[in-house]
């Protein structure tokens, strides 16, 4: 009762003047910002704080977060109307999103997206009211066994991702493990897979840049051949009366969405995780519990739902460790805390008693920038038409100018921008040989988190995997990785010799 | 009449431009000011203990108007700190590009000389403070000083995991230091980033760290860890209850800096110009609050003496990494 009582106090914050101007047009920038290729809620927060320092700390916070949370609107926009990842959180959006707008149901795809952000938000937010505190210190015992456990069902849930062709699928995700691990690795200390040390490679491969090379450029090149140079125009209209229609529709997917919601909100929790892995696994559950596994990737709208509620429910769950531990649980609340800092407040467990109506107020803030990005969102759906109603002439220099420009600006290096352009021409041609890529994408996201919790806990353990099976949280998650792993062979040899 | 006017107008042109030329050069002779925003490159990524650092200054420098052009934080952790070292070396424009360093400064350059990094080539803007090392267990643990420490980490052979932020790190140095003074095996086990690592021993994940005072303190704060012992000349005002380890007979003192450092060939005028906007910000209250809370030590350098500062340290990690076999 008492949490219920500071939310209202909370919302009484939140509805401030001040801090709802600023929660409106922290939504609306969120949104631009999102939408743009490359621009994610990390830069936009960063290139933001600055101004914060003219308001009071919690105008600030709440200002930061509808920026935080607008994005994560707007990521899906550029994943669906472009098939560009808007943000890294939006990645899993594109491997559905896309198809559909390319099947003339962009707006379907669109308030299908907004609304599951908007039931993925409002979960986590009502999740993070009621059990913040417990869920704060299940987080805190969370150490390398059990993250390890947590990705290894994600790989899992992906094995069936790329449709029937197993091999080819284990072919793309060692691709995607393979650049993943350039870069620095932490537990030797030592740089690896720099290719004779150019400086590009010491920051790693930024996963945008795969993710925009072959899902943006190669893309192009493939409408470009498809489209033999005829001009094609989408077919793409919108009325107030198919947005009825499209919500009435959804219905049918909310058991997806809640789906996503919890397990984004949970995901988001985790230190170090954040949305983009939330997204990913999200997605590959859907599927894997889908009746319609066929159509995933080829439009279904379940393929949209679920990344998006996921990734909206985790941004919440990401504020809660850095709120109660001071540990950012994404890149985006890593600046927040910094931000926090500045404002003069330390994050920690004392920040809950010690500052409750700056906790109250940027959670109730949250639920506000929920509503009003569902809002702002829908109201522009019909503007997003518009631009793809554009001729393929036109919107493809659009497309390749904003491609470059995402490649550039997470890491500010020309060297990423050829290594996207490279990419691009690989994604072509794995995609004219039929290679699935979203499972390239999900291991260049999820490798470099979940290798040095593999080696960590080898380590913990001095070698044994026993320290997987031994752990409480870890043996479960482990061993419903291991079930998921194992069902395709099973079916397979089922269906051979049962049969 | 045409002629006449065209021959006014460019006699104006010209002494406009005389008179224009001369302010600025004389405006130029009193004081270099950046003409663009300046680079301020991190070497270490989002969220860490430098970035916050370099945010905090950022937003000092903006609140107070210090500077005309704006400072942007540019984070480029890649390689150890390789990543940005290469960078401000190669700068294209010195005298708009800083760097906020840290003790890879010194160590990444000695491990990896193929980068042909040379320190004393970069220009030395100011040191703003020294971070501070303690030895922290969690207090379920129930162990209350570095004897009942040594005591249960002996017992537990190298089944105790000291958690640390890398291979070749700090930390790792710090639990040489342990493991040799105290005859200790404790297992290092490298995380990414002191935030991370102040959790797993919150979590129960680890037996011990040797944290800065600044990712240790929330859990501190809420009773969760304890510091044993200070890897400091002194006993730090925030911990009065852990004792030096100078004072436990173990002559050890260790610190990381953090000095802003200038991209080498700067112009003579923008470093008298950073160096003295620098010092402007170590004396604010500002940083000066930021500096107590976070329990970092040390006072300003600049220089010569910062130089000279550089190469004693270099000499000091040089030992240190030879003597872990980190170097040959």
């Amino acid at each position: 009762m008492e949490t219920l009582t500071l939310l209202i106090d909370g919302f009484a914050i939140a509805f401030e003047p001040l801090n709802l101007v600023l929660v409106i047009v922290g939504c609306a920038l969120g949104l631009f910002i999102g939408a743009m290729p490359g621009l994610g809620s990390v830069n936009g927060v960063a290139i933001l704080l600055p101004m914060t320092f003219l308001v009071p700390p919690t105008g600030a916070v709440i200002f930061l977060a509808a920026i935080y949370y607008g994005a994560m609107y707007g990521g899906a926009i550029s994943s669906i109307m472009l098939g560009i990842p808007g943000a890294s959180t939006a990645v899993a959006t594109t491997f559905d999103g896309r198809p559909l707008a390319l099947k003339g149901l962009a707006d379907k795809a669109l308030v299908a997206a907004a609304t599951a952000s908007f039931v993925g938000g409002t979960i986590s937010v009502i999740l993070f009211t009621l059990f913040a505190p417990p869920l704060a210190e299940v987080a805190l015992t969370f150490g390398a066994p059990e993250i390890f456990a947590l990705m290894l069902m994600a790989f899992a849930t992906f094995v069936g991702l790329g449709g029937d062709d197993i091999p080819k699928t284990l072919f793309s995700i060692c691709i995607g493990l393979v650049f993943g691990a350039v870069g620095l690795d932490i537990i030797s200390g030592e740089p690896r897979l720099i290719f004779g040390g150019l400086p590009g490679f010491f920051h790693g491969i930024n996963f945008l840049v795969l993710a925009i090379g072959i899902y943006g450029i190669a893309e192009m090149l493939w409408t470009i051949e498809v489209s033999q140079g005829e001009v094609m125009i989408s077919q793409a209209s919108v009325s107030f009366k198919r947005i009825l229609a499209n919500l009435r529709e959804l219905k049918l997917t909310l058991k997806t969405m809640v789906m996503g919601s919890f397990l984004g909100y949970f995901v988001g929790i985790l230190p170090a995780a954040g949305a983009t892995p939330g997204a990913l696994m999200a997605y590959g559950l859907a599927k894997t519990i889908s009746k319609d596994r066929e159509s995933f990737g080829k439009g279904n709208v379940d393929g949209v739902v679920a990344p998006e509620a996921a990734n909206n429910a985790a941004s919440t769950g990401a504020m809660l460790p850095m709120l109660t531990l001071g540990i950012p649980g994404s890149p985006t609340t890593a600046i927040l805390l910094g931000g926090m800092v500045i404002w003069g407040l330390e994050p920690g467990p004392l920040l809950f008693v010690e500052h409750k109506e700056f906790v109250w107020g940027l959670i109730a803030s949250l639920y506000a920038a929920n509503l009003f990005s569902l809002l702002i969102n829908i109201a522009f759906i019909p503007a997003f038409i518009w631009v793809l109603r554009l001729p393929f002439t036109i919107l493809a220099p659009i497309i390749f100018i904003l491609c470059i420009v995402g490649g550039f600006v997470p890491t500010m290096d020309m060297h990423d921008v050829w290594l996207m352009l490279i990419f691009g021409v690989v994604g072509y041609l794995m995609r004219k040989l039929n290679y699935p890529m979203a499972p390239a994408v999900l291991a260049i996201v999820l490798g470099p988190l979940a290798e040095p919790a593999l080696r960590q806990s080898l380590l913990i353990s001095g070698g044994s995997f026993s320290i997987f099976f031994t752990r409480p949280f870890a043996s479960v998650i482990s061993v419903l990785a291991l079930i998921l792993l194992l069902l395709p062979v099973a079916k397979l040899l089922y269906e051979k010799y049962l049969k | 009449m045409k002629k006449v006017s065209t021959g006014v107008l460019s006699l104006g042109l010209v002494l406009s431009l005389c008179f224009g030329f001369s302010l600025f050069t004389f405006n130029s002779a009193i004081a270099w000011e950046p003409k663009k925003p300046v680079e301020f490159i991190v070497m270490a990524g989002k969220g860490g203990g430098a970035d916050k650092a370099v945010r905090f200054i950022q937003s000092i420098i903006a609140k107070n108007k210090m500077s005309s052009k704006p400072y942007t934080p540019i984070n480029k952790p890649g390689g150890s700190g390789a990543e940005a070292l290469v960078y401000v070396k190669n700068a294209k424009d010195p005298d708009h590009t800083i760097m906020f360093t840290l003790n890879s400064f010194y160590t990444t350059p000695l491990r990896q000389p193929g980068l042909g990094v040379d320190i004393s080539k970069f220009t030395p803007v100011g040191r703003m403070a020294e971070d501070t090392f303690l030895l922290w267990v969690n207090k379920d643990s129930g162990i209350k000083n570095v004897d009942e420490f040594v005591k249960a980490a002996k017992a537990a052979g190298n089944k105790w995991i000291m958690a640390g932020t890398g291979k070749n790190s700090e930390d790792n140095i710090l639990t040489d230091f342990l493991n040799k003074a105290y005859g200790l095996n404790m297992k290092y086990v490298p995380y990414k980033g002191g935030g991370r690592v102040a959790k797993e021993l919150a979590g129960n994940n680890a037996n011990s760290t040797v944290n800065n005072p600044s990712e240790q303190l929330g859990f501190y704060q809420a009773g969760k860890t304890v510091p044993l012992g200070a890897f400091t000349p002194k006993r730090l005002p925030l911990f009065k209850d852990a004792p030096t380890f100078k004072e436990l007979g173990k002559d050890f003192v260790y610190f990381m800096q953090r000095t802003v450092v200038g991209a080498p060939g700067m112009s003579a005028g923008a470093k008298s110009y950073y160096q003295g906007l620098f010092k402007k910000i170590f004396d604010s209250s500002a940083w000066q609050g930021y500096m107590k809370k976070k329990s970092l030590q040390g006072g300003f350098l600049t220089g010569d003496a910062l130089m000279s500062y550089w190469m004693r340290e270099k000499a000091v990690q040089k030992a240190i990494l030879q003597k872990m076999g980190a170097l040959k």
